[in-house]
């Protein structure tokens, strides 16, 4: 009995050591390539700067705009980041030791795209506000931005490996995914963005919050499984 | 038969409309080490992807220790060591970097060796540069430095001696003569002319293929 309970500590302990081990390993191989970090940014911050400049410098006008700008925006460079995700592992046979690996695929599947919905999804919800002052974004919108962004990236993330993990396999797959993928985005996209709004009129956002975390949920019990398929596929041919 | 350790019957394969083996039939018995032939391309690689589970694009039966290999997925992982034909050796990580990943995923193999296998495989001193850093062969050292910490009964190598010099070839000669006295099997693929006196056993793909049936 006792041995039973030790064994089954034991597997308990490989397997958050295997979680761990993966964020780990994800952290530092976004760090040391910091291009790849730095470009989803990069490409968020840009679509703020442009957007002014092309449209109306008119404050009014672009508050109007900014919760739909800065959410598609987000949107925009999740996907931008999201073909790289299980690219390298794939050319350089990670992937391969990753499927033939006797520890269950989902698991590592989840602290690979929580690590890395960490480094752009989160840092994105960081910058936010930044970008809201940049488009005139009154101060009563940013917590709702904050929030809707801090629910509704990590979904993102999650349907996005999923189009990741299915066009792996392809030479040029980052335009599959996006084909894939942004009809999945949308209803993210829509409550994202109202959200916001609400938040500005100063109308109750709890409902639309409510809304993003069942998507979140959905996402978290549901992607990981099905981005484990979409490698066994991918890989099998 | 339960003794044998993995069994294959009947297996076709087709690729791009060309039959690659047809009616391929052979079991690997523990202490066995066998060695794939054939002119490039006549299927090493993808026989060493179906034989260890990654490709599905087979017909035929494959059985792990006497069972349905499809059934005893779990187990057959966990006994197997698959080397493919990428190293899966991650360029800005170190060896040891690379070798702690590989350890968390499979859960048999002791992290703290992991110093000694990067010094049987030669790489004393190597430790902590990024792999971009390393040569080709010290790369496909890293990854044959899994070989030192496995405690799997089955090697699948797919040209485990490409960019390894003389000397590393002699030394992981005498780890695969070692590991089947042991009581492990070894398939794998080589252009080398193997010098293991042993009981080495030679599958020739170009006699399989539909072509010569």
């Amino acid at each position: 009995m006792t041995m039973q309970t030790n064994s089954e500590d034991l597997q308990r302990q490989s397997l958050s050591g295997l979680f761990w081990a993966t964020c780990r390993r994800e952290y530092l191989l976004s760090f040391r390539r910091k291009s790849d970090l730095v470009n989803p940014l990069i490409f968020f911050l840009m679509v703020a700067t442009l957007f002014p400049l092309g449209v109306s410098p008119e404050p009014g006008f672009l508050a109007q705009l900014a919760p739909g700008v800065v959410w598609v925006a987000a949107l925009l460079s999740t996907l931008l980041s999201m073909d790289a995700l299980f690219r390298s592992d794939y050319e350089d046979g990670s992937l391969e030791q990753l499927l033939l690996s006797p520890q269950p695929l989902f698991l590592v599947v989840l602290a690979k795209v929580l690590a890395h919905w960490s480094v752009t999804g989160l840092a994105l919800t960081v910058m936010a506000p930044l970008l809201g002052l940049m488009l005139f974004l009154p101060a009563e919108g940013m917590p709702g931005l904050m929030l809707s962004l801090l629910l509704g990236t990590p979904t993102l993330s999650l349907v996005g490996a999923i189009g990741a993990a299915l066009t792996v396999g392809l030479r040029k797959g980052g335009v599959l995914i996006s084909l894939l993928v942004l009809p999945l985005y949308i209803p993210v996209l829509i409550f994202g963005s109202s959200a916001v709004q609400a938040a500005v009129t100063g109308l109750p956002l709890g409902g639309y919050l409510a809304l993003l975390g069942a998507l979140l949920a959905l996402a978290l019990g549901l992607a990981p499984l099905a981005i484990s398929a979409a490698l066994r596929i991918s890989m099998s041919s | 038969m339960p003794d044998q350790l993995l069994t294959v019957q009947n297996l076709f394969c087709e690729r791009d409309d060309r039959v690659l083996f047809n009616r391929l039939g052979f079991s690997v018995a523990p202490g066995e080490i066998i060695q794939i032939e054939g002119q490039n391309g006549s299927g090493k690689t993808t026989l060493m992807r179906i034989l260890s589970g990654l490709s599905r694009h087979y017909e035929g039966d494959i059985f792990w220790r006497g069972e349905p290999v499809e059934q005893v997925r779990d187990d057959f992982c966990r006994d197997l060591l698959y080397f493919g034909h990428q190293a899966g050796v991650k360029a800005v990580l170190t060896p040891q970097e690379n070798l702690r990943w590989y350890a968390a995923l499979s859960p048999a193999i002791n992290a703290a060796d992991i110093d000694h296998a990067l010094e049987q495989v030669g790489l004393r001193g190597f430790e902590d540069v990024p792999c971009h850093s390393l040569s080709a062969g010290q790369n496909r050292r890293v990854s044959l430095a899994r070989l030192y910490l496995s405690k799997a009964p089955l090697w699948i190598l797919d040209e485990p001696f490409t960019a390894i010099d003389k000397k590393g070839v002699a030394a992981k000669e005498a780890l695969l003569l070692r590991h089947a006295q042991r009581g492990g099997s070894v398939i794998l693929t080589t252009h080398h002319e193997l010098g293991i006196r042993g009981p080495v056993r030679k599958i020739n793909l170009d006699q399989c293929a539909g072509t010569s049936t």
